[in-house]
């Protein structure tokens, strides 16, 4: 009990001081059914994004991921495609890429703008410029995913985890957590799956 | 073919009893596949065995891959421990989570020139929503990677290590 007093303590502390947030923030993050904060970050093409900037959304496919992550690239088609797929539905693809350019230079916004022209991303690739925004999501490695819901009380957590049950072999996934995610929000249902836990590279700080 | 490819890549998942059989069978071509070369390849119910030894040695199980720049960073203190504490009954064990397809052109290349000497398996499984929080339950799935344990005690760490820290840590298992 005591401990729970002393982490929500700590939460509220984290969540008071929002513009001095730093790594004890990474230990929580938000949890399903939690409301995300908008953010401003700089996209590929120059120009801010902002969740808000996006009126007709019913929400948001929000991914972190990156450059140098196997991982992240060996999901980068099934990101386009989930983009592709889910944008005009109302769920954009928001990616964000958390890691420190300084630390992993492959990750800088130009290597990003490269990235992002080579593969052809057809959503908003965002650098989280002074690390401010993954803590606050408890986004813990890349690819790590977000599905937030718009709604009368703000942008609700409804799926934190992975894209699917194969990173090795698109054509073998048994389960795509998030499109079963997405699609269970456009028809009004319960996620059936609100986490799934997968390996992935650790975000550099 | 697209079911013979999904079988293959996949692994043994206790839930699908069905499956079983023939996941059995990929899990025995992996251990074919490998069997002239030095490394040993698992999917998690294989490997399992790892995380449950209780013979009194202390088993430092470090989750890592070539990838992974902070893994390669902490390896040498691990080594060093391994090395420092063989006499006290200490074990270091490398979970490599290389991709299958670089296990010849990356891990192996990797394994010989960094003279690892520690026990390296390659932990090859897919369903990893099923696997991560049987090896703990707090595990977000990033690494490094950790878990101390001796016996029925065992403590995990999603953390980068110094050689200090780690020893730090493993002294708590020396007592």
């Amino acid at each position: 009990m005591k401990t729970i007093k002393i982490l929500s303590l700590v939460t509220l502390v984290v969540v008071m001081s929002a513009f001095t947030v730093n790594k004890i923030a990474v230990a929580d993050g938000y949890k399903v059914g939690d409301v995300a904060e908008d953010f401003k970050l700089m996209n590929v093409d120059g120009k801010m994004v902002s969740l808000s900037n996006y009126k007709d959304a019913k929400g948001f496919i929000v991914t972190f991921t990156c450059n140098t992550c196997p991982y992240a690239v060996g999901y980068e088609d099934r990101i386009i495609a989930l983009n592709n797929k889910y944008a005009s539905l109302g769920y954009p693809v928001i990616a964000i890429m958390p890691n420190n350019p300084d630390v992993q230079p492959g990750d800088s916004m130009e290597a990003m703008k490269k990235r992002a022209k080579e593969k052809g991303f057809t959503f908003p690739y965002l650098m989280d410029d002074g690390q401010n925004i993954y803590p606050k999501y408890g986004a813990t490695k890349t690819p790590h995913v977000f599905i937030l819901q718009k709604t009368a009380k703000g942008h609700v957590v409804k799926y934190i985890g992975a894209i699917d049950d194969n990173y090795q072999d698109a054509s073998a996934v048994k389960t795509k957590y998030v499109e079963n995610a997405v699609n269970a929000l456009l028809k009004g249902n319960e996620v059936p799956e609100k986490e799934t836990k997968a390996i992935g590279c650790t975000i550099k700080v | 073919m697209f079911l013979v490819l999904a079988l293959i890549v996949s692994s043994c998942n206790d839930k699908k009893a069905n499956d079983a059989s023939n996941v059995v069978k990929a899990g025995e071509e992996n251990m074919i596949e490998v069997a002239n070369t030095d490394l040993e390849v698992y999917d998690f119910n294989g490997f399992q065995k790892f995380l449950q030894k209780k013979d009194d040695k202390v088993y430092v199980v470090n989750f890592w891959a070539t990838w992974c720049a902070p893994c390669v960073k902490e390896m040498p203190y691990f080594e060093k421990l391994n090395q420092e504490y063989k006499e006290d009954n200490v074990e270091v064990l490398f979970v490599s989570l290389d991709f299958p397809h670089l296990y010849e052109s990356k891990l192996k290349p990797f394994i010989k020139d960094k003279n690892i000497k520690s026990k390296v398996v390659a932990l090859n499984d897919v369903d990893m929503n099923t696997w991560i929080p049987k090896v703990n339950e707090k595990w977000s799935g990033s690494i490094p990677a950790t878990i101390i344990y001796k016996n029925d005690t065992s403590k995990f760490y999603e953390q980068s290590f110094t050689y200090e820290s780690l020893e730090t840590e493993l002294k708590q298992f020396l007592k």
